[in-house]
C-alpha cells in the first residue's frame, strides 16, 4: 500500500516535471515515469508487460526522443493555442468526469469474471488477430520512416546537386 | 479509500497532466511528450483493472498491443516531426496552417 503511493506520488512528480520543462529535460523525466510505472506494472502482477515498458518505454522511446530534438534543434517554448484558463477548464472538466464515473464503481467490481488463461494462451490463441495486426502496423511504421527520412535525404541531396551547379 | 481507489486516483492525475500538456503545448515534439504520459496511465489503467477483477493475463496482452501501437505512433510522429522542421524551420504547431489558404 505505502509503496504504491510513493510511487505514485514518484509518477504524478514526474508527469509534472515532464510536461513543464523543455523538450530535452521532459524526455528524460517522461523516461522516469516510464521506469516508475513498469515498476507499478510489475507489483501489480504483471511482469513480462514491466520489462517490455522498461526497455521500450524508458529506453527505445527517450533514445528516439533525443534523436529528434537533436536533429530538430529547436528548444524555444510558445505560448499554447488556446487560453490557459480554458485548458486548466478542460482539464478539471475531464479529470472530475472520470473521477465520477470511476472511483464509485470500484468496489462493486467482482473478481473472477471468467478463468483467466496463461499469459502465453492469451497472447497467441485469444489474440493471435492482435498479433498479427501489430506486425502488420510495425512493418507499416518502418516503412514509413524509411519513406519519411528517405525524402529529407533526397530533397538534402538535390539542394546540393543545385548549389554546385550553380557554381 | 481502498487501494485500488487510490491507484486509479492517481491514474486519472497522470491522464489529466497530459490532457493539460496536449493542450497548452504548440511545440510539437512536447505534444508527442504529452501523448506518451497518456497513454503510459492507460496502460496503468489497463493493468490495475485487470488485476482488480482477476484477468492480469487479459489486461497484460491488451497492454502489449497498446505498447507496441503507442511506440509505432511515436516514432511517425518523430519522423514527421523532423520532416515538419526541414520544410517550416519551426516546431511550432500555429505554423502548420498551409492547408488553410
Amino acid at each position: 500500500m505505502a509503496i504504491t503511493i510513493f510511487l505514485l506520488v514518484g509518477a504524478v512528480v514526474c508527469a509534472i516535471l515532464a510536461v513543464r520543462s523543455k523538450p530535452l529535460v521532459a524526455a528524460l523525466w517522461l523516461a522516469g515515469l516510464s521506469a516508475i510505472a513498469a515498476i507499478l506494472i510489475y507489483l501489480l502482477g504483471a511482469p513480462q508487460v514491466a520489462v517490455i515498458e522498461l526497455s521500450v518505454g524508458a529506453g527505445l522511446i527517450t533514445v528516439l526522443l533525443a534523436f529528434a530534438i537533436s536533429m530538430a534543434e529547436d528548444e524555444s517554448m510558445p505560448s499554447s493555442l488556446i487560453p490557459q484558463p480554458l485548458a486548466w477548464f478542460l482539464v478539471l472538466l475531464a479529470g472530475g468526469l472520470l473521477v465520477w464515473l470511476i472511483l464509485p464503481e470500484i468496489p462493486n467490481v467482482s473478481q473472477q469474471v471468467a478463468a483467466d488463461a496463461p499469459f502465453v494462451v492469451q497472447i497467441w490463441d485469444n489474440r493471435l488477430l492482435d498479433l498479427i495486426v501489430q506486425i502488420v502496423i510495425i512493418l507499416a511504421g518502418v516503412l514509413g520512416v524509411l519513406s519519411l527520412l528517405g525524402e529529407t535525404s533526397k530533397e538534402t541531396h538535390t539542394e546540393e546537386a543545385s548549389m554546385e551547379g550553380l557554381r | 479509500m481502498s487501494v485500488t481507489q487510490a491507484l486509479f486516483a492517481g491514474i486519472i492525475f497522470i491522464l489529466a497532466i497530459g490532457l493539460y500538456g496536449l493542450l497548452a503545448s504548440r511545440h510539437l515534439i512536447k505534444v508527442v511528450i504529452s501523448l506518451q504520459i497518456m497513454v503510459k496511465s492507460a496502460i496503468l489503467a489497463l493493468i490495475a483493472a485487470g488485476q482488480a477483477v482477476g484477468q492480469i493475463n487479459l489486461a497484460q496482452s491488451v497492454a502489449l498491443t497498446v505498447i507496441v501501437v503507442d511506440t509505432i505512433a511515436a516514432v511517425l510522429a518523430l519522423a514527421l516531426i523532423v520532416q515538419i522542421k526541414h520544410h517550416t524551420g519551426g516546431l511550432d504547431a500555429a505554423e502548420l496552417n498551409r492547408l488553410k489558404h
